[in-house]
């Protein structure tokens, strides 16, 4: 598999070093219609276009411009809440109790008015349907059984929301959010309903929302198309359709927009990148996405359990080296589990490659000889090559790392079995709000195996560390959002130092467009892609 | 397939023996019947062997649908639904009565039905694999024999360099430098892709053959764009096709023009354009079929690399990527046309022999 890749890679390598000798082709003009936008992206994980059920990435670019939330973010300004299909909202002096105010006069695309009632089914439906991100909503409280008394329409335009605790408001405004909370159209879904499913087959594959655009077709891993659905409560939308193509290759994406045929490349490599950065028709926009990109030591193994040499990996990964050559553009150093622009990240970096530090710290565990381990990590490149890096810098203190290497499915299944030595790989939190990766990174419970929290990455490390659940277990509740910022700060500055995790960067994607493209915003690390704010010249 | 023999026989001496009328219908029938249970045996096996295996490798099939995050209870209710608690052998049992009810199960990847996904996948191999091979064909052979008849000279030599870079050039990287020549530079083909991505879905899906579906609907603009995007790839597949038809025509025609018979004919004082067309060619014509239908069958496969640099969604790329999410009613569905292809194709041509050689009769 390696040797396949690895020979695929050089040849890619060939084909993009041909491509920039070659330089510009000719006169480029813009070919796709004005009021079209043209994406060229990788969609093969697109498996349902259900709200309630998705939770890969393209599908959330989807939903963001398909279905509105109840609360949202200012497309220009993303980190307060906005207004959604809500106008207003607020919490009782019970702390549990929140009521929301929806907006009058609004319609979805099959022109069905939307009301409470559509809200209160959309959340209850998500909550039913119990589909992956159905815990999104479900940690407050929620279940099958107690939803319809929980989450309830006082009026045609107002909803009430009861919580099981007590919880940070901003934890709950957060999460809804997130593209769970997609507001569907129930009485449309109602006639698509087939043995209680409340339509998710039909919606799988169909659209019923109230966002800026409808869903025209879907064809899996090919294409999706979007037209716009009519007049928009949040603004003008400038393109009358919107298509999405799935292009594998980076060089492939990059052709076509050097060509015109295409208006945003959104999946080119670093060296696509740089070409397209000397093309005069071309720009590139750069935007810190919510992924970390780190490596866990399983608290399992007799050596890596050490708190000496887990301190010791942290001397041992060349942070500033890897962004400055191969993660050039696609990285940046960061070193604490929340992705910045989150409520309470930490921009602190206490850690840089020193080989002398980790030697020593080696050598007071008891391992100043080295010792061999291996090193999980699935065959996408940047994480191969990453891995590689980290053998060289462990190899400096005579760490004998083995890469194993397999598909992102197969070193998942390892790693959620607990199985693996070192994991490689990256996190990307699950809703804007910190719980999310606090809950991940160092909340563990119940460290036995047969507590299968495969969720956490906390337990399938195997670690466990009381002092520090109670820290998430408390943040999660402070009702003063300062504070709580606050204590999420000292959390990371814990885990940082000894947690078993190397957190090493966060992602920067970089989305390649005409020049004539305005308003291409890919939503930072908290949202997704607006298609309804663009604008071409 | 000796027990099978013997049983036939037994049943000859028996009840059908004694009527003449039955027993013609019988060895009329017997053909068939023996093609119909070998086929069963070769798609049970190619099944069983399919399925097995997806079982066997390391990966979770019910993270492909719920994802890494999902609650254990999520993740149990799933595996479940799929069936996955159940033994193996039960597994395939149920899986096999589906397809005999014409059911291949919901992919996991695309949310759909197996069978509508392939409706959607094929035609675009399809398209591709054929105009391919008839290219590969039209050249090839004709390459063949010309580098036969002028064996060891200049002609030869050129067919010969034709060939081996064909074999030795990887497809993705030809496919790309096609594309940076005749679509970046010179600007005459279209980019990746089946059409200029805004045209999609402006013709409606009757065959699933783009070019055939323009055609239908009179959309002439959507036909040439068509044909721009899928004269690329389809030229590139074709030239792996030609190096291998012109290879092996060449060989052919090599052991044909070294008989007794073409001598004998060049005696007679035929032209030398009838010795080779006519007479050598035709008797090249049983083996190159098969050649020409194996190569065919593996262009309908899908190529994988092909189908990745030209954004073309078709067959192969459907099954590879099935195969490493473990979507196995997917990966399973495709088998199955892939089987269906190869069987048909060795149908075809058994049946093509029959028309051009008499004695095949």
């Amino acid at each position: 598999m390696l040797h396949a890749l690895t020979r695929r890679a050089l040849l890619t390598a060939t084909a993009a070093g041909l491509l920039t000798l070659a330089g510009s082709y000719g006169p480029a003009l813009a070919k796709t219609p004005k009021d079209v936008l043209v994406v060229a992206d990788k969609i093969d994980d697109l498996i349902s276009l259900d709200p309630a059920e998705m939770f890969e990435f393209s599908a959330y670019d989807y939903a963001q411009n398909v279905y509105d939330r109840l609360i949202t973010f200012d497309p220009k300004n993303f980190g307060p809440l906005k207004p959604g299909v809500a106008e207003s909202w607020s919490l009782a002096d019970d702390g549990v109790t929140y009521t929301f105010k929806i907006r009058k006069g609004l319609k979805f695309h099959s022109g069905n008015p939307l009301t409470a009632h559509d809200v209160v089914y959309s959340l209850r439906r998500a909550v039913k349907l119990k589909k992956t991100p159905s815990f999104i909503l479900t940690q407050f409280g929620f279940t099958p059984e107690n939803v319809d008394e929980k989450i309830k329409a006082l009026d045609d335009y107002t909803v009430q929301i009861v919580t099981n605790k007590p919880y940070a408001p901003s934890f709950v405004y957060n999460c809804l959010t997130a593209p769970i909370a997609g507001i569907v159209d129930s009485k449309l879904l109602k006639e698509h309903e087939k043995d209680g499913d409340f339509g998710n087959g039909w919606l799988k594959t169909h659209s019923a929302g109230s966002g800026a655009y409808k869903l025209r077709v879907w064809k899996p891993n090919e294409i999706y198309v979007l037209d716009r659905a009519g007049d928009y409560w949040r603004g003008k939308v400038a393109m009358k359709a919107v298509f999405v193509r799935h292009i594998e290759e980076s060089s492939s994406q990059r052709l076509l927009l050097e060509k015109g045929d295409v208006d945003v490349a959104r999946k080119l490599t670093p060296d696509d990148i740089a070409a397209v950065m000397k093309n005069p028709d071309l720009k590139v926009e750069n935007d810190l996405k919510g992924r970390i990109m780190y490596f866990a030591l399983n608290q399992k193994h007799p050596i890596l359990s050490k708190p000496k040499v887990r301190e010791a990996f942290r001397y041992l990964a060349d942070y500033e080296g890897m962004t400055k050559s191969f993660l050039r553009g696609q990285y940046v150093v960061h070193q604490a589990f929340l992705p910045l622009t989150y409520l309470g990240e930490l921009k602190e970096k206490p850690y840089t490659l020193n080989i002398e530090k980790a030697r020593a710290l080696l050598k007071e565990a008891g391992h100043g000889d080295g010792f061999s381990v291996k090193i999980y990590v699935r065959n996408a490149q940047d994480r191969l090559e990453i891995a590689q890096s980290l053998q060289n810098t462990f190899a400096k203190v005579g760490i004998k790392a083995e890469l194993v290497v397999g598909t992102g499915k197969q070193i998942l299944t390892e790693y959620r079995a607990r199985k693996h030595e070192i994991y490689l790989g990256a996190w990307g939190p699950d809703y804007p709000d910190p719980h999310t990766n606090a809950d991940s990174f160092a909340h563990n419970p119940d460290n036995r195996d047969e507590a299968k929290l495969t969720g956490k990455l906390a337990w399938r490390n195997s670690w466990f560390n009381p002092e520090v659940n109670k820290m998430t277990e408390a943040a999660v509740l402070e009702k003063d959002t300062a504070k709580r910022a606050e204590m999420y700060r000292e959390l990371q500055r814990k885990v940082q130092r000894e947690g078993p995790y190397v957190i090493m960067f966060q992602q920067i994607i970089q989305s390649a467009m005409r020049k004539n493209v305005n308003g291409f915003i890919t939503g930072g690390a908290i949202s997704q892609v607006h298609y309804w704010t663009v604008t071409k010249d | 397939m000796s027990d099978f023999r013997s049983d036939s026989v037994g049943m000859r001496s028996g009840g059908a023996g004694e009527d003449p009328l039955l027993r013609r219908l019988y060895d009329r029938l017997r053909p068939f019947l023996r093609l119909f249970v070998s086929l069963i045996v070769t798609f049970l096996g190619l099944l069983a062997i399919t399925f097995f295996i997806g079982r066997v490798i390391p990966i979770d099939p019910v993270l492909a649908v719920v994802g890494e995050r999902a609650p254990p209870e999520v993740y149990e209710a799933t595996r479940k639904a799929m069936g996955l608690d159940k033994p193996l052998i039960v597994q395939f049992a149920m899986y096999v009565w589906q397809v005999l009810h014409g059911d291949l199960g919901v992919s996991l990847l695309t949310s759909r039905p197996v069978i509508e996904d392939i409706q959607r996948v094929v035609p675009a191999t399809f398209e591709l694999a054929t105009l391919a091979t008839i290219i590969g064909v039209v050249l090839g052979v004709p390459m063949g024999v010309l580098a036969a008849v002028h064996a060891g000279r200049w002609p030869d030599h050129l067919v010969r360099v034709i060939g081996l870079i064909g074999y030795s050039v990887p497809v993705f990287w030809l496919g790309l430098m096609g594309l940076l020549l005749f679509y970046g530079k010179l600007g005459w083909v279209g980019g990746p892709g089946r059409l200029d991505i805004y045209y999609d879905g402006m013709v409606p899906t009757v065959t699933g053959m783009i070019l055939i579906d323009a055609l239908l609907a009179g959309d002439m603009d959507i036909f040439w764009n068509a044909v721009s995007h899928i004269v690329l790839p389809a030229s590139i597949l074709g030239y792996y096709s030609l190096a291998y038809i012109a290879r092996m025509t060449r060989s052919f025609m090599l052991e044909q023009l070294g008989q007794e018979y073409i001598t004998t004919a060049r005696v007679k004082g035929l032209s030398e354009f009838r010795v080779i067309w006519v007479h050598a060619l035709g008797n090249v014509m049983v083996p190159l079929i098969t050649v020409i239908a194996l190569s065919y069958a593996s262009l309908l496969e899908g190529s994988v690399l092909t189908e990745t640099v030209f954004a073309w969604p078709g067959l192969g790329f459907y099954i590879t990527n099935a195969l490493v999410s473990a979507d196995m009613a997917a990966v399973l569905g495709g088998t199955i046309v892939v089987g269906t292809v190869f069987v048909g194709l060795n149908l075809l041509s058994d049946f093509l022999y029959r028309i051009v050689d008499p004695r095949a009769r």
